[in-house]
């Protein structure tokens, strides 16, 4: 099983939460943080580190002597990658999405691939927890193609973590899609609802089954409780404003290491999602 | 020679648009004759990206010896330099206005992109 966590709003306690989840799965999980344009669930998890390797993505390699100039690539590339002017070919490698339309509509073979290094991803592992992350080059565009690299990375038959980047747009699509649930991490502002909105309707139109978890759960207001109840959105636990819980926060320490009764929360939450996923009630 | 202004509008009187890339038009007036022809840049308005490169592309289809715009980046800047064409940035107020001091040799040509790229 594939849960991934998800927020629309930044900074709603995504880490926090697949930390703890994927600490107390017990020895067969494995954690991957897609967030690769900021990875931080290293600094909780605190893994060995084995290895690292380099990522790359397929840009456009042009042979310039069969090369006919006719254009068939540029009027295929939907970013603007690739064009002809003045009897050139010109490339743009930093807007190429590596789609391999222009190779494919070459009538000449004259595109191969080249590459563009993107990111790195680094594989450890932590008392049989089973780590993996990416970290996008500084100054790159492109998460996708990461995240979807990262991905790759874990064993199917292994109870999978994700987190999650914030927001809703590619690199999130890319980190949540086809996962079995998805787990919301919203607060109860305004600003919280608002992106939580937009979530649940991404999850919607990708049909993951959500649940949600209200983080600094006594602040706000109510409006997130009743968003969720009318749309029937089950609240699968609350995390109170508490100093404790942000004090081990900021020591990188998970909530499940340091206090017992969240570990057993976090045990029945779960429980909860593998009841939810096959389709029975909690 | 013919040269591109990007603009507002669609006559000499309009007002320099000063972003090349995201133009709303392109005047591309006959120094000779001053006739100007005025070329819609509307799909590149909404251009996620790359919207530069099309429209130096535009510019040089229209054939083009110079560009007149307020600003350059380096995608544009690159395709407008690879098909020989001038470019000078910095210009402002209405269109042909910039034309009479470019015919006067008052403007001279960049010499490179005068600002960056958007996020890549």
């Amino acid at each position: 099983m594939i849960i991934s966590v998800a927020s629309g709003k930044g900074g709603t306690g995504k880490t926090t939460v697949a930390t703890s989840l994927a600490l107390s799965l017990g020895k067969n999980a494995q954690l991957a943080d897609c967030d690769v344009e900021a990875p931080n669930a290293h600094l909780f998890i605190k893994p060995e580190f084995e290895a690292e390797e380099t990522v790359t993505m397929p840009v456009p390699k042009i042979d310039d002597d069969k090369c006919t100039r006719c254009g068939e690539c540029e009027a295929v590339c939907q970013f603007n990658a690739i064009l002809t002017v003045a009897d050139t070919i010109m490339t743009f490698p930093e807007l190429c999405h590596g789609c391999g339309g222009c190779k494919a509509a070459c009538p000449a073979g004259a595109i191969e691939d080249g590459k563009r290094t993107i990111g790195t991803i680094q594989h450890g592992r932590c008392n049989g927890l089973d780590f993996v992350h990416g970290r996008l080059r500084i100054g790159e565009a492109m998460a996708p193609p990461l995240i979807r690299q990262v991905r790759s990375r874990v064993t199917p038959d292994k109870t999978t973590v994700i987190d999650a980047p914030p927001g809703t747009s590619c690199p999130v699509i890319a980190a949540i899609k086809n996962t079995d649930f998805v787990l919301l991490v919203t607060e109860p502002t305004p600003f919280g609802l608002n992106d939580l909105e937009l979530a649940v309707e991404t999850a919607k139109i990708l049909q993951i089954p959500s649940g949600l978890i209200i983080n600094r759960s006594d602040i706000g207001d109510s409006r997130v409780a009743e968003y969720a109840a009318r749309e029937k959105i089950p609240v699968l636990m609350e995390i109170p404003y508490q100093r404790e819980i942000a004090e081990a926060y900021s020591r990188g320490e998970p909530v499940v290491e340091v206090f017992s009764q969240w570990r057993r929360r976090f045990e029945k939450l779960y429980a909860d999602i593998q009841n939810l996923v096959a389709g029975r009630t909690i | 020679m013919k040269v591109a202004v990007s603009s507002n509008g669609k006559t000499l009187d309009s007002e320099i648009d000063t972003r090349f890339g995201r133009a709303a038009c392109f005047l591309l007036v006959d120094l000779n004759s001053m006739s100007c022809e005025a070329v819609e840049n509307k799909q590149n308005l909404k251009a996620a990206q790359g919207a530069g490169i099309q429209a130096a592309k535009t510019v040089v289809d229209h054939g083009a010896g110079a560009v007149i715009t307020g600003n350059c980046g380096p995608k544009a800047y690159a395709v407008l330099q690879q098909a020989g064409i001038s470019v000078i940035t910095g210009a402002s107020g209405q269109a042909k206005d910039a034309l009479e001091k470019y015919k006067q040799g008052e403007l001279s040509p960049a010499e490179g992109p005068n600002v960056n790229g958007h996020w890549m």
